[in-house]
């Protein structure tokens, strides 16, 4: 009884900490978005130097551990600019994320026949039209399937930005449990919480991937 | 009159392979050129060559008696607008319609407006006896409407020459036809073409000329007349009668 009874108390609380994640992962998905498809294209379409600085980039964000990086920007880089605890995290998890979904679309790029690509430059249009009106809007349809994959990994790592202050789910339920002492109980509730946000993401993802999908093109969706 | 295109002295090389040795074409109004030889040729890379899809290791492209500075990319699209490409395997634009893959290039490219497109796309689309699926997408249509599409798409760019590398080789034999009828009617209106075709029967009766083509090099030219005049001692002739024995043979097959 006691425990319904402090959740029912502390939900509210717990529940603010739901904006923040949700807002995280936003921004971080944003993010990763607006530089993972340019980092994509360079990376398919760009000269070999271009190609290997992108590789590289990938490489690193991909390489090290978001808890590191996540330490790294907010006690270690920015010196002088001092970036609060939920700029860091969605700037760790939005550059973190950019690597992985620069590779998401780079499949998808590369998945398109070749055809794609001449018959546009066959009918005159500029290599900038041809990956904007007829590269992208194909390969981010396809790349809708992965990319759901991407949003409840970012989701789940959102956690971690508690370790640098960010009053997130994780870190609100933490302070609760500490102080009431009923752990089980309370991280049983966040971990509903997670499941109900990655649940709503991913339908919409779906109903996004079925508003988009090419008449008569996949079996079935 | 000044040659409509001309290539000169085309040579590409893969590796220590040669795929293009040394060839040069020339294109007047009115001409129909058609690509024969066995696979491997070059006729693919040849026509790839001409709008530059492939860039040849060497040789040059002059477009109305104009060079072509291949490196500058405004004087690449522009004798891409003049020289419109139909594939083999059709390459329309999966995630448009019929009518929205004729309209792309009209807006992007010449800029016109998006009414002004689509009247001219429906223009081409009813030339090519598509008016009614022009709201289809390519997944929807057959292959031989598929290719008509194609072909409403590159003749709505006002191409001064066409280039069709295999046409209906990819269609099954009851899809042949209407293409063909369609690329009949544009020969007939004297649309000057370069086309890669084992359509004999085509060949025979609208080519003005046959290039024949073997590792990399034409070694016959003339007009189908000489070449596939009976008893001919042409590499042509061999050939095109290999394509006939398997016709035949395909039928007492059936």
């Amino acid at each position: 009884m006691e425990t319904i009874k402090t959740i029912l108390i502390n939900l509210p609380y717990i529940l603010e900490g739901t904006y923040t994640t949700v807002l995280l992962v936003l921004g971080a998905l944003s993010l990763g978005f607006c530089i993972g498809v340019p980092l994509a294209i360079l990376q398919v379409y760009g000269n070999r130097f271009i190609r290997q600085l992108v590789a590289l980039y990938v490489w690193f964000f991909r390489g090290v551990p978001i808890l590191l990086l996540l330490f790294l920007f907010y006690f270690g880089l920015f010196i002088g600019f001092n970036l609060d605890a939920l700029t860091a995290s969605g700037l760790v998890l939005g550059l973190t994320s950019s690597a992985y979904q620069s590779q998401i679309f780079r499949g998808s790029i590369q998945s398109l026949p070749l055809g794609q690509f001449k018959a546009g430059c066959a009918l005159g249009m500029s290599n900038f039209q041809i990956i904007k009106s007829i590269i992208l809007p194909q390969a981010l349809r396809l790349s809708i399937p992965g990319w759901s994959n991407e949003y409840s990994i970012l989701l789940k790592d959102s956690t971690l930005c508690f370790a640098v202050g960010a009053t997130e789910i994780m870190a609100r339920t933490h302070f609760v449990a500490a102080r009431t002492y009923h752990h089980l109980s309370l991280f049983i509730v966040a971990g509903f919480l997670y499941f109900l946000i990655t649940l709503i993401g991913i339908k919409i993802l779906r109903f996004i991937e079925k508003k988009y999908a090419i008449p008569g093109y996949t079996l079935s969706v | 009159m000044t040659t409509l295109l001309s290539a000169k002295n085309i040579s590409v090389t893969l590796g220590s392979r040669k795929i293009l040795d040394n060839i040069s074409l020339d294109m007047n109004a009115g001409d129909l050129k058609v690509l024969i030889g066995p696979s491997g040729a070059g006729k693919s890379t040849l026509l790839q060559c001409i709008n530059h899809l492939i860039a040849p290791d060497q040789g040059e492209i002059y477009l109305e008696g104009k060079k072509i500075n291949t490196n500058n990319n405004a004087e690449l699209c522009h004798l891409r607008q003049n020289v419109g490409m139909i594939f083999q395997d059709f390459n329309l634009f999966d995630h448009l319609t019929a009518l929205e893959n004729v309209c792309l290039a009209l807006i992007k490219v010449h800029k016109l407006s998006k009414a002004d497109a689509q009247k001219r796309a429906r223009k081409e689309l009813e030339r090519v006896g598509l008016a009614n699926r022009a709201g289809l997408y390519p997944a929807q249509l057959s292959g031989g409407q598929k290719q008509r599409v194609a072909i409403a798409r590159a003749l709505a760019m006002d191409p001064k020459i066409l280039l069709l590398d295999e046409p209906t080789s990819a269609l099954d034999p009851e899809l042949v036809g209407e293409v063909l009828l369609v690329i009949n009617d544009l020969a007939k209106n004297g649309m000057p073409m370069i086309m890669a075709t084992h359509q004999m029967d085509f060949v025979r009766s609208l080519a003005t000329e046959v290039l024949f083509m073997e590792h990399g090099v034409i070694i016959e030219q003339n007009s189908p007349k000489v070449l596939l005049a009976e008893g001919a001692k042409t590499r042509t002739l061999d050939f095109c009668s290999k394509l006939n024995n398997l016709k035949d043979s395909c039928t007492v097959l059936g």
